[in-house]
């Protein structure tokens, strides 16, 4: 079978090196590295990246460099189709879309980013504890969530509304405390299961006390799933903006977000159809890029699902 | 031993190479695996975690996804005809009919919304031409035999209404209701309690008596071998090492691994010495080492055994892949060794 | 297992309850108080509403005659148009709202579990990456962009149907298609996840050892269980949509619930607003509770809890 006789001298003993046994071979990794590895391979999720990232960099930049200001009013040229003094064209009183778009994606993603900070702020306290307590407290506390989820969000907005007076405020107050209910059970059900789990009652038994296990254990392990669940919380509360701009219950004239630009430019669809594509366009583009974000977020992060 | 050489072998697996595409690159998981099987026989095939016992009963009924895994060499045969080679049909077939499986989890491998009977008499309704009734009375009589009491209510059950020793004795009705050649066990013990895994091992001895069924069980438990096997394959990263008789391997075993797996069980001949468990960790197989894969661990290595990997030493049945077996090899002397002849 | 209907039933009425007395509140906090100030409601319908809510009474008073009221199917009347109560609104509203609604959850749940098996099966080969890219569309682009872009095809450029409008089955065909399109994404989305899970589990690898088909293990043993998280949200789906679309009712000028209810907000009809979401919640409260009982129905674990 071999080329080669064997001989005597390959028959010599040799030593068993403890220090060998021991090294490991592959390199050590984080979880967020491993994460960022994962995510990085995903051209998907990084192109959506580089797109909302755009998206946000042309709402903070264009208003200033724009020759027109997003409320000036030019009855010189009214609805005007795109062209190149108006890229997205003028609206029916003869401002210019582009602006507005990019000023309408400030208002719409101010509302977006605050009112779901707010949410995961009460969504991970609520949770937390539900989950931390749990029995009768977390009993109660469950059944106040599935309260707020039997009426549907646009609802409560639209009701909390009645009661505050529309604006830009209460639209940001009233996503924030309708929106929190799925991030609390999301905490809940996390902070349930790592309660049970050998670490937290080893440093239990340790003496550790309820902050620590909270802050040490408890909400660094939720961290993923929370950061999958806030890249769709993001687009679900620009979506109830547009939609309740889009409704004419939004924010309040001369103030533009992406709802109410396509509220504008369905009311023109039949005659001018350009005036409801752009923002249109842009509000679903971001949504995509946010959805598809966070698919690549939760392969990323949550290798468990893959298969 | 009487079984003779020239009858044909129930189950024959030659150079069997199987492999898993990953993203860090190919772990080469069964590499060259050969084994045999005869009627109403139980082999098992004993190793650490990952060592590709469980991959190799799975790519016998073709159960591993495909991708990841590869069957890249090699040949199983049933009774001459070789598994591998059969279209899906015929596969399906031989599925739960010819060979059947049970898994490690009880708790998780029965359909959770589906009625115990039914689930047993889908395998009967699938494989003979018999009516619902005939089907039904089968799958009660199966009940009975597996030790289950009132199994016209059993029938009518849901999985979770039973307990993980009830639910493996129902997956062992529902493996065996088409009275196959070989059932395949896989862990079939390890998820279960002390008391209720010797019950088990007893209740598959029993079967095997009465319905001549073989069986090839995959462990990690030297206690469970001991119990049911006839003989025993043992593997180490996706070789067999060593196999042979049960009694040969527990009482005459010649690879140093095959030690460290006998030394690492509590005996009752073996008061108040120590449980030596095996330094170390199983190599890499996405790159194994060219030579003998235990020779990082093992405490009789040579220089041959990190070059070159060893051949086939036979004695009868009882075969080893060891450097040591060579003329030219150092003798060594331990508990196994001693009070044999040079 | 009468016991568990008992439990449901109990929970679900005392939901019920906090929400219809936490939109009492909601609406008594208005600022300003519409209902104690003469000049914001014409005379008859002043006289209408202190019959029908008792306004010159204590507010614990008036709780207790709105609660009763709705015991007895009175949703109230409204605080703008004078013989105009909720409930006529709701007799003419739901039956549109549903018919749109049941049409809309037809499609989204038949098209969604067909899309998300396929999907689930052909895993990473084209059906599957149609079905995501469709879900993801589907989830991305809001409603009234689906909506207005059917109306200024199908309706203003084609001219397949009517632009706006009810009554007729062509003015049916867009405002279902738009309002269940979303429906089919999110559907497949999540019967394709439910359906890859279930396929990973160790009893789908039982039933292949036993030698069923392909098609048998994911008909017999793959969809009963995957459908589960289907079954769960479709309750409240079904009931949202039933109780009427903002949206889609809006743009297509469909004179249901959803239509009534923005155009009471637009008006500020406080009561109109309080009775229809009583309604709303009522209608809700029921279909989950319907939504349990069906679940406890196909999964027999349930039973045990």
């Amino acid at each position: 079978m071999h080329a080669n006789p064997l001989t005597r001298d390959q028959f010599e003993r040799t030593l068993k090196s403890s220090a060998a046994l021991n090294e490991i071979k592959r390199p050590a990794t984080t979880y967020w590295k491993d994460a960022w590895r994962r995510l990085r391979s995903n051209p998907v999720a990084m192109v959506s990246m580089g797109i909302l990232a755009l998206i946000v960099i042309l709402a903070i930049v264009i208003p200033f460099v724009s020759p027109y200001a997003y409320d000036q009013q030019d009855y010189t040229a009214i609805n005007q189709g795109p062209s190149a003094q108006h890229w997205f064209g003028t609206d029916s009183l003869g401002r210019d879309i582009f602006v507005r778009c990019w000023a309408g994606a400030r208002v719409s993603l101010l509302i977006a980013l605050v009112a779901t900070c707010i949410n995961v702020i009460i969504g991970v306290l609520y949770g937390g504890i539900s989950g931390y307590f749990g029995g009768r407290v977390d009993m109660i506390m469950m059944r106040g969530v599935e309260i707020i989820y039997t009426i549907p969000d646009l609802l409560w907005v639209i009701m909390l509304m009645v009661v505050m007076g529309s604006g830009l405020n209460t639209i940001i107050i009233a996503i924030a405390i309708t929106g929190w209910g799925s991030m609390a059970r999301l905490v809940r059900g996390q902070v349930l299961q790592l309660k049970q789990s050998e670490y937290v009652m080893a440093s239990k038994t340790l003496g550790a006390g309820f902050g620590r296990i909270i802050f040490k254990h408890l909400i660094p392990n939720c961290m993923g799933p929370i950061i999958i669940d806030l890249t769709f919380s993001i687009p679900s509360a620009i979506f109830t903006e547009a939609s309740l701009s889009y409704l004419g219950m939004g924010i309040p004239v001369p103030l533009a977000s992406w709802g109410t630009l396509a509220n504008d430019g369905a009311n023109m669809l039949l005659l001018y159809p350009y005036q409801l594509f752009f923002p249109a366009l842009l509000i679903s583009l971001t949504m995509l890029g946010f959805n598809l974000l966070g698919d690549g977020l939760r392969d990323a992060l949550d290798p468990r699902l893959r298969r | 031993m009487s079984e003779s050489k020239e009858k044909q072998p129930l189950l024959k697996i030659d150079d069997l190479h199987v492999s898993f595409l990953t993203y860090a690159g190919k772990v080469q998981a069964v590499r060259g695996v050969s084994l045999s099987m005869q009627e109403g026989e139980i082999l098992a095939i004993v190793g650490e975690s990952g060592c590709g016992k469980s991959v190799t009963a799975q790519t016998i009924l073709q159960l591993n996804p495909s991708p990841p895994s590869v069957v890249e060499g090699g040949s199983i045969e049933l009774e001459g005809r070789n598994l591998l080679q059969l279209d899906d049909a015929k596969m399906r077939a031989i599925r739960g009919h010819e060979i059947s499986m049970i898994f490690q989890d009880p708790m998780t491998s029965l359909n959770p919304t589906m009625r115990i009977g039914k689930q047993i008499m889908e395998a009967i309704l699938k494989h003979q031409k018999v009516t619902k009734k005939e089907a039904y009375d089968r799958a009660v009589e199966m009940l009975r035999l597996v030790g289950l009491s009132n199994p016209e209510q059993r029938m009518k059950q849901y999985p979770f209404e039973f307990s993980g020793g009830m639910r493996q004795r129902a997956m062992i009705a529902m493996a065996l209701v088409c009275r196959p050649k070989i059932l395949i066990a896989d862990e079939p013990t390890t998820a279960l309690d002390v008391t209720i895994q010797s019950q088990i091992v007893d209740l598959m001895l029993d079967l095997r008596q009465k319905l001549k069924t073989a069986i090839l069980i995959i462990t990690h438990d030297m206690g469970v071998v001991a119990d049911i096997a006839d003989r025993v394959a043992v593997m180490y990263a996706g070789v067999i090492v060593e196999k042979g008789d049960v009694k040969e391997i527990f009482f005459h075993p010649k690879h140093p691994y095959t030690w460290g797996l006998l030394d690492s069980i509590p005996r009752p001949d073996t008061h108040g010495e120590r449980l030596i468990p095996i330094e170390g960790a199983p190599p890499d197989l996405i790159a194994p080492p060219k030579g003998c894969p235990f020779a990082a661990r093992c405490d009789y290595a040579m220089k041959i055994c990190h070059e070159q990997m060893p051949e086939i030493t036979a004695e009868g049945d009882h075969e080893v892949r060891c450097w040591l077996c060579h003329e030219f090899a150092p003798k060594v002397v331990n508990r196994y060794t001693e009070g044999k002849e040079g | 297992m009468v016991k568990y209907v008992i439990k449901r039933l109990l929970i679900a009425i005392l939901t019920l309850w906090i929400i219809l007395t936490a939109t009492f509140i909601l609406m008594k906090s208005i600022p300003g108080d519409p209902f104690a100030n003469e000049k914001m409601i014409l005379p008859e319908i002043r006289a209408n509403m202190e019959a029908k809510y008792g306004l010159d009474k204590p507010e614990i008073e008036q709780y207790f005659i709105y609660m009763n009221n709705l015991l007895h199917g009175d949703f109230g009347v409204s605080f703008k148009y004078k013989n105009r109560s909720v409930n006529d609104v709701i007799a003419t509203g739901f039956p549109v709202s549903c018919t749109l609604g049941l049409t809309a959850c037809a499609i989204g749940l038949v098209l969604g579990v067909s899309f998300g098996i396929l999907a689930g099966v052909k895993r990473g080969r084209w059906p599957d990456y149609l079905v995501i890219f469709i879900s993801i569309l589907g989830v991305s682009v809001p409603a009234f962009v689906f909506a207005s872009l059917f109306q200024y095809f199908f309706a203003a450029k084609l001219q397949w149907f009517p632009v706006t409008g009810w009554g007729t089955l062509a003015t049916m065909v867009l405002p279902s298609l738009a309002l269940g399109f979303r429906m089919v994404a999110y559907i497949a989305r999540m019967m394709r996840t439910s359906m890859l899970d279930v396929l990973g589990q160790d009893y789908i690898k039982t039933a292949k050892a036993k030698g069923l088909s392909q098609r048998e293990i994911i008909w017999k043993h793959g969809v009963r269980n995957a459908i589960m998280p289907v079954v769960t949200v479709s309750g409240s789906m079904i009931a949202s949509t039933m109780v009427g679309s903002f949206i889609v009712e809006n743009i297509f000028n469909i004179p249901g619930m959803g239509k009534y209810l923005v155009d009471a907000v637009k008006t500020s009809d406080y009561t109109m607003i309080m009775g229809m979401t009583a309604f709303y919640a009522i209608v809700m409260i029921l279909m989950m509770f319907l939504v349990d009982i069906l679940y406890m129905l196909i999964d027999p674990r349930v039973k045990m809890d």
